[in-house]
């Protein structure tokens, strides 16, 4: 290949990559719209708009798998497919076909997913709703995603495989374990859609969050953390602080995660020792949290002034401090006597959101931001200006949003478990509800500047595929030889 | 192949320790001073993959 033809096109497969970046945003700004509107039905039932489909509980798992398996899902498809690649010097085994089955597939179980839970069509289980058939959909797009990355990596020119795709690969493999125990389910029919687990009772409970809390652990947290090893190097040019900490940093996290599931079943009919273990294991969690988040923010060590200048950059530091933060609050709502207060609350709510917008999104942001300008064969993006807007507007979005529910989770806990002089309870429940009201309408508040920001990254994005750039003082100079507007 | 079962059999309560074992010999592979320079290699790798270094 001519030096020419390698600056204009690339040797490696970025269609199907730049197809699983637009349906990241898609997914995105579907997700978060989804979630402002049930934070409204919260604060006013009127949203609820009397219609069973767009009832709370039927649009709320529309919302959390919009964002983690539409917006998360297609982030991590698209981000692995690219950094494997990359880091192995190599096309994708099977090109674009085998890669493009696995995005469009992975599509059509979104799409048949989200369009059963508003016709009432669920399984009931959290983050794994979808009926038997869904299921049975996604094992077979799943593996062919494993199989696309491991041969990705089986003819790889570099010889060692970068730690990014050490991640990405247990990313990959345990949710694969995961989804196929926990769906293990009998069709009361072939050709309905009902169906039942094949697990009653406390087995069932905990299969369930096995799935749930390790569907974060190595979904939500392994996989992003792949983008994190990637992405930040090459947004600060600067090699990862430790590799010798992310290698240990890898492996805590596969040893200790997978034992964390049970703090979700703490004071119910799950035998007690198994409750500490899960205890156990979420405390000793704040380990790999604290070792990941040192070696992803000390990587800006000796250049602290990019993130003045970097917008982009500043997506990826904050969200790794939003990891430390929501992995250092997990361990702790995971201690018996705190989860007692927290259990069933908005604090809960709140962490999540800590994790899923101040992590997940913030590091997908830093990366589409990155991948954009590079797969569209850009300069730069259309205005980094917009991106320090979306920045603020968002981050200003997520405080609110979680001291909202910090003050709402903790009241509402501790009024659950007031009494009175005479030992009856003093509230009752509705009490309870009418207390939360104002930080309901504070959380929607969020949501929508977290939407808003969304919309401003969606419009960036449109104006750089373009070509367009955007006049701005501090605007790095286009390098000579790349036209913008190509 | 009955003492190996034997064995095994013997191990299985003590899987903490020896996973816990085979932890900590991966934190010393990790650490140990020999390897850091190939380490130090290693995290380079995303720097050197602009277009065309195939």
């Amino acid at each position: 290949m001519t030096d020419q033809a390698s600056a204009r096109t690339s040797a490696y497969n970025e269609g199907v990559i730049r197809l699983l970046v637009i349906a990241t945003m898609f997914w995105g700004v579907a997700a978060f719209l989804v979630g402002v509107l049930i934070a409204l039905q919260l604060a006013y039932p009127v949203f609820n708009l009397d219609l069973e489909w767009f009832s709370f509980g039927r649009v709320r798992p529309l919302h959390t798998s919009g964002a983690i398996f539409g917006f998360g899902g297609n982030a991590l498809i698209a981000t692995s497919f690219y950094v494997v690649q990359r880091t192995g010097r190599t096309t994708l085994f099977g090109g674009e076909t085998l890669a493009g089955f696995v995005f469009v597939g992975y599509q059509l179980f979104l799409v048949m997913a989200g369009v059963g839970y508003l016709l009432g069509i669920t399984q009931g289980r959290e983050y794994a709703e979808p009926e038997w058939y869904v299921d049975l959909w996604l094992t077979l797009v799943w593996v062919v995603y494993l199989l696309v990355f491991l041969g990705t990596l089986m003819k790889r020119k570099e010889p060692h495989i970068y730690v990014a795709n050490w991640f990405f690969l247990a990313f990959i493999v345990t949710v694969a374990m995961l989804h196929i125990v926990n769906a293990l389910a009998l069709p009361v029919s072939w050709t309905g859609t009902k169906s039942y687990s094949l697990f009653s009772g406390v087995q069932d409970a905990l299969t369930q969050w096995w799935y749930g809390h390790n569907a974060v652990g190595f979904f939500l947290t392994a996989g992003f953390l792949g983008i994190m090893y990637y992405f930040i190097p090459k947004q600060a040019e600067r090699p990862v602080y430790s590799y010798r900490l992310s290698v240990i940093h890898f492996w805590s996290i596969i040893f200790l995660y997978i034992w964390a599931g049970p703090h979700h079943l703490f004071y119910t009919s799950l035998p007690d020792w198994a409750q500490t273990v899960g205890m156990t294991f979420s405390v000793m969690l704040w380990m790999p949290s604290w070792g990941g988040m040192i070696n992803g923010i000390m990587t800006l060590s000796g250049a602290w002034d990019k993130l003045r200048t970097d917008p982009v950059l500043r997506f990826l530091v904050v969200s790794v401090a939003f990891y430390g933060m929501s992995t250092f609050e997990g361990p702790l709502m995971s201690v018996k006597p705190v989860n007692a207060l927290s259990h069933w609350t908005d604090w809960t709510v709140g962490h999540t959101h800590s994790g899923a917008l101040g992590w997940v999104a913030f590091v997908s942001f830093g990366a589409v931001y990155f991948l954009v300008p590079k797969l569209w064969r850009r300069a730069r993006l259309y205005s980094e200006r917009l991106v320090s807007v979306h920045f603020w507007i968002a981050t200003i979005g997520i405080v609110l949003y979680i001291t909202a529910m910090w003050v709402s989770g903790i009241l509402q806990g501790l009024m659950w478990r007031a009494y009175d002089s005479l030992g009856f309870l003093q509230y009752a429940f509705i009490e309870t509800v009418e207390a939360m009201h104002p930080f309901y309408v504070i959380r929607a508040l969020g949501g929508v500047l977290f939407l808003i920001g969304s919309l401003v990254m969606v419009y960036n994005l449109i104006r750089t595929a373009r070509g367009d750039v955007r006049e701005e003082a501090g605007a790095p100079a286009v390098a000579p030889g790349m036209n913008p507007a190509e | 192949m009955e003492t190996l079962q034997a064995i095994a059999e013997a191990l299985r309560p003590f899987w903490g320790l020896w996973l816990m074992g085979l932890f900590l010999a991966i934190v010393a592979w990790a650490l140990w001073p020999k390897r850091k320079a190939e380490m130090e290699q290693h995290a380079r790798i995303p720097l050197r993959d602009d277009d065309g270094e195939m």
